[in-house]
């Protein structure tokens, strides 16, 4: 079933990305990690759908968010990230999947790691354990290209700042801010064994991020000792060789 | 009745009668998975089929596996998430091969996956030069995170039918939903019918 939004804001997040609030009148309700298909249609019938993670924790005002990281290619992201103005009509379905979702009932603590455009479905859980007051700790590990390309920075720092039991650490690839302590680089064991939940903590973690980026990611975890089974997984993207 | 887009024309390619009902093609193989990828030895590798109490009537260890006769099929792959990749070209042993001698009432399988994963299929699907176990693509050994050592491959469904990581079927009486199947997706998963989510007819 397709439900039509109406566009009510947009905010650039990077050079590249925007956000797109829609309200959405009959929304059902969401889960933090849930995506929506997205559906443009042409004057004359042609249509195109694309999937993209909801940025929003669950809300009364029946309002959903999506941040649409601009591929060059594209035939849907180029269209949301510089045609769509407030006002427009988008149609959506969802909310789908029910697997890669962090739910309020959750206790334990959680690790949630991000590379690049993968942070949306997990600032979703960030944003749900505030509105659903949790008290489940979090430690949110995001790789980055650099300083420019993070998604939902003044956010990100101001619950950091507020909230002790949510603890949030950069990995910049390619270029880093002055006085940056870390070279430039990937996530390695290091920074996992430095920032991220030690294994004996049995943290559910959650990795979200380009093919490559999850493979390396996962494949670390598990070196370090973590539990399988407590790893979840959502990857986007070609399974790309060395870049 | 749709939205019209303003605007919005779209980056139509060439109709292509081989693409399903909301695909589009890539040339990429893009992948996807719930978990990490499980790295899973040849020494220590298995293919069994069970019956529906369990109870096991064939099994294959790596060697006895690579021992049978083998196809290399081209078919086209279809991604719940929309996207196709035509013409791609696989060696593995067909469910024929697999199959035969087996004696059943059986109408559904569940396959079961290293990590975990499963996914159901109707017994005939699997039957009549549909469906392989392969363990080579494009002409090299199946990578880990395609689904390597051997994965199932169903290409007339959806992709997320052809198991990855595959270890064994379960031969079942009645239909039960696996994994994804559990999780919203449809129960059957044709790419023609479009049979995305459990919502979809």
């Amino acid at each position: 079933m397709w439900r039509a939004g109406t566009v009510v804001a947009l905010r650039d997040e990077t050079p590249t990305a925007r956000t797109i609030t829609l309200e959405v009148p009959d929304w059902p309700g969401h889960l933090a990690g849930q995506h929506v298909d997205v559906r443009l249609t042409a004057p004359d019938g042609y249509s195109a759908v694309r999937s993209y993670s909801i940025a929003s924790a669950p809300n009364s005002e029946r309002h959903v968010q999506i941040t649409v990281e601009r591929m060059p290619e594209g035939e849907v992201s180029p269209y949301l990230t510089q045609e769509v103005v407030a006002g427009d009509r988008l149609e959506l379905r969802g909310p789908i999947g029910g697997w890669f979702v962090w739910r309020s009932e959750q206790t334990e603590p959680i690790q949630l790691i991000a590379g690049g455009s993968g942070i949306v479905p997990l600032m979703a859980m960030v944003r749900s354990r505030v509105v659903a007051g949790s008290t489940a700790l979090f430690r949110l590990l995001y790789s980055v290209r650099e300083p420019g390309g993070v998604f939902y920075r003044d956010e990100l720092r101001a619950l950091a700042e507020r909230d002790r039991s949510v603890m949030v650490t950069y990995a910049y690839t390619r270029s880093i801010p002055k006085g940056w302590p870390r070279p430039p680089g990937r996530i390695d064991a290091e920074l996992i064994a430095h920032t991220a939940w030690p294994s004996n903590v049995e943290a559910t973690c959650y990795i979200c991020g380009p093919t490559p980026f999850v493979e390396s990611v996962a494949d670390l975890l598990i070196a370090l000792g973590r539990d399988r089974d407590k790893i979840k997984t959502e990857r986007f993207g070609p399974t790309g060789g060395p870049k | 009745m749709s939205v019209i887009s303003r605007g919005f024309s779209g980056r139509r390619t060439a109709e292509n009668a081989n693409l399903p009902p909301g695909q589009y093609l890539t040339t990429d193989f893009p992948v996807l998975s719930a978990g990490p990828t499980p790295h899973i030895p040849l020494d220590r590798w298995e293919f069994t089929i069970r019956d529906e109490n369990n109870g096991l009537l064939r099994r294959w260890d790596w060697k006895s596996f690579r021992e049978l006769p083998t196809e290399s099929p081209t078919v086209d792959l279809h991604c719940v998430t929309r996207w196709s990749k035509l013409g791609t070209t696989w060696e593995g042993v067909s469910l024929d091969t697999l199959l035969a001698g087996t004696q059943t009432d059986a109408s559904y399988v569940m396959a079961h996956s290293y990590g975990d994963y499963t996914t159901n299929l109707p017994l005939d699907d699997l039957k009549n030069g549909k469906a392989w176990i392969v363990f080579r693509f494009d002409g090299k050994d199946l990578e880990p995170e395609h689904g390597g050592p051997a994965r199932l491959l169903v290409p007339h469904l959806y992709l997320w039918k052809s198991a990855k990581w595959i270890r064994g079927l379960q031969l079942m009486r009645q239909d039960k939903p696996g994994f994804w199947e559990g999780l919203g997706y449809h129960i059957y998963g044709d790419p023609w019918r479009e049979q995305r989510y459990s919502s979809d007819k």
